[in-house]
């Protein structure tokens, strides 16, 4: 079954939701933001396995450095706290910067590979950095009844 | 089919538009004057909190003894400098009330940042992540009242670390993250909630709060150390202690409560020095976690192994961002069904938690193909806002770093889905508010600190007197 869309204009117009699927956090190597790179089962046929785990892992590696600390994250914590903490009033915090390169980042990857596919990653930082959330979408002329189908995944559990 | 009380969330039932239209849009009066003014989120929290500013400032629901922090402070600075700093000045420098006044400047914007910052809250799971946890989990449908404590075990740096699943919260809580049940929030990072700050103390202000006790103890022992000699010269000359106390009856009070407070306030330094050192928190030293009393061989996963790196870590990090997105906006067809319509969930034992999380994830929901979903209204809590605050800081649209706006009116939101009476509870405090920033609604707050989730033991309500009391100063 085809589910082409063309860009996200489309498919969030002609798609209609039909799961979640979401990628846990990595905590193996301490509370640092990682997300495993695991792939999950529910998009076996709607996506490559490697352009996935690119996507994750540059994230995980965009994240690290937000995270990261050496010697530019001691001189501003120094200066932070000579100032009484009141630059982080004025400026903008490393961490802020990369977030904002991540947005872009996941924009662009939707666009690019995502939204073709029928899928859209979700921003982790709207999610509380807790998951990384992959929407699935079908077609909405040709899944007539997938969804219902695909509904199953909510319903099963009962 | 599972005949188990706790039954699993089905999404669907929560996202599905309900036929008929809302039948309370009367009842509201907040309602009518603009139905298309869209909602900011820190409307819409599910925690324990006040919001005041539009949002830039947070604090936990019960200020707990801030007013009298500031106030101790205030007096004993000021006394300081009335009474203490002329004399001084004149008989030995004038560097003192410099020092003085750059110690006390310090000790009230950091106070300041700590009680006004979020201090790491993690946004509550939306609906389609708490199911999916759910589907995960094995639920062997038993009868008891609640079920067992869900935990998962991770492996961090070798180490078997178990993570709790938070049922207020939906989620299994990532490593060293606890729910605070004063401020009804998940806090990364947890070290303890202080009632001297009025607010919980986490990943993103331990550093605000270390450097607040650090030159809180500083300026204790300095007033100290300054009304001791400003006494000792005034006694000279055989004229006695009760003369110079009479000349200077405000330095008897600064000896007061320096005297009791500047040990609590040492040991309570020392104490987060320590714990700086080793980067474990409060809540991880009260509990034992990582000190291997039960006979394992437990190690600090999370520690450098060496202690300016733990150091460094702990203070210097970058500036981890606030989650809660307090000023965003929720989308618009959010906004414009906020009626009294109620959603319908099976009567279950845990029916309230199920209900707290839904009530809450309405308003992180933001999906770009998802039908509109109606926010569902637990029958008790209602946010009401009081009279708006004039938005007196320019041009900071979504910057969620802590912010201090003096003079500003309140403009809180009281969310009570646990409360009793709220509608006039929230409008008493409403009233009150107007008066000013800072004040305690409610005068009497929990003594016993119990920072973890309902569901650890008893052991856990005597950890708040320990790590969040600076040790009583009277």
């Amino acid at each position: 079954m085809a589910t082409e869309f063309h860009n996200l204009q489309e498919l969030r117009h002609s798609a209609s939701l039909v799961t979640k699927v979401f990628i846990q956090r990595d905590y193996s190597e301490g509370t640092v933001c990682r997300f495993q790179t695991k792939f999950p089962s529910e998009l076996d046929n709607r996506i490559e396995r490697t352009l996935l785990e690119e996507t994750v892992k540059t994230l995980n590696s965009y994240y690290a450095e937000a995270e990261k600390i050496g010697g530019q994250s001691y001189l501003e914590g120094c200066l932070a706290c000579a100032t009484a903490y009141i630059i982080f009033l004025c400026m903008e915090t490393r961490y802020e910067k990369v977030l904002r390169k991540i947005s872009g980042y996941i924009q662009e990857q939707n666009e690019k590979i995502y939204a073709p596919r029928g899928l859209l990653i979700t921003d982790p930082i709207e999610r509380g950095m807790r998951v990384l959330e992959i929407s699935l979408f079908e077609d909405r002329g040709s899944g007539g009844s997938s969804p219902s189908s695909s509904m199953s995944s909510g319903s099963s559990a009962r | 089919m599972k005949n188990c009380e706790y039954q699993q969330i089905d999404p669907q039932a929560l996202s599905t538009p309900t036929p008929t239209p809302p039948p309370h849009q009367g009842d509201e009066p907040e309602k009518k004057t603009e139905p298309k003014r869209p909602k900011r989120k820190w409307e819409v929290f599910p925690g324990k909190n006040r919001f005041y500013c539009d949002g830039r400032i947070i604090v936990a629901r019960q200020s707990g003894v801030l007013p009298l922090t500031v106030g101790l402070i205030l007096v004993t600075s000021g006394l300081f400098f009335i009474f203490d700093c002329p004399f001084l000045v004149k008989h030995l420098t004038s560097c003192i009330p410099v020092i003085g006044g750059v110690l006390f400047v310090f000790v009230i914007i950091t106070l300041l940042q700590t009680s006004f910052t979020d201090p790491g809250i993690l946004p509550r799971a939306t609906p389609d992540e708490a199911a999916d946890i759910e589907k995960q989990i094995d639920n062997t449908g038993n009868t008891s009242y609640r079920p067992p404590p869900r935990t998962k075990e991770v492996l961090i740096n070798q180490q078997v670390v178990k993570l709790k699943y938070c049922f207020t919260c939906k989620m299994f809580r990532p490593p060293r993250t606890s729910h605070c049940s004063l401020c009804d929030n998940c806090v990364e990072r947890f070290d303890h909630h202080c009632p001297w700050v009025g607010n919980c103390v986490g990943k993103r202000n331990y550093r605000f709060f270390y450097t607040f006790i650090v030159s809180l103890s500083f300026l204790t022992a300095f007033i100290f150390g300054c009304v001791t000699t400003h006494l000792a010269l005034r006694a000279q000359g055989g004229k006695g202690l009760v003369f110079a106390l009479q000349e200077s009856p405000g330095s008897a009070v600064e000896l007061v409560i320096c005297f009791f407070s500047v040990w609590s306030i040492l040991g309570l330094s020392g104490f987060h020095t320590y714990l700086v050192a080793s980067n474990l928190t409060t809540n991880e030293d009260i509990k034992g976690s990582w000190s291997g009393k039960s006979g394992e061989d437990v190690t600090n996963p999370y520690s450098h192994k060496n202690i300016f790196i733990n150091c460094c870590s702990v203070l210097c990090a970058p500036m981890p961002p606030s989650l809660i997105d307090r000023r965003g906006f929720l989308p618009a067809d959010e906004s414009a069904q906020t009626g009294g319509t109620d959603i319908e969930l099976p009567t279950l034992a845990t029916k309230s938690e199920i209900n707290v999380c839904t009530q809450g994830t309405k308003g992180l929901l933001e999906s770009a193909a998802l039908p509109p979903l109606l926010s569902t209204s637990c029958p008790q809590g209602k946010p009401q806002t009081a009279h708006p605050c004039p938005d007196i800081s320019p041009a900071v649209n979504s910057d969620p770093s802590p912010e201090l706006s003096t003079g500003c009116g309140a403009h809180h939101r009281a969310s009570s889905h646990r409360d009793a009476s709220p509608p006039r509870h929230t409008k008493t405090r409403s009233k009150k508010c107007k008066r000013a920033a800072l004040h305690i609604p409610n005068p009497a707050f929990d003594a016993p600190v119990s920072p973890t989730s309902p569901d650890t033991g008893p052991g856990s309500k005597g950890r708040g007197h320990k790590g969040a009391s600076f040790a009583p100063l009277h």
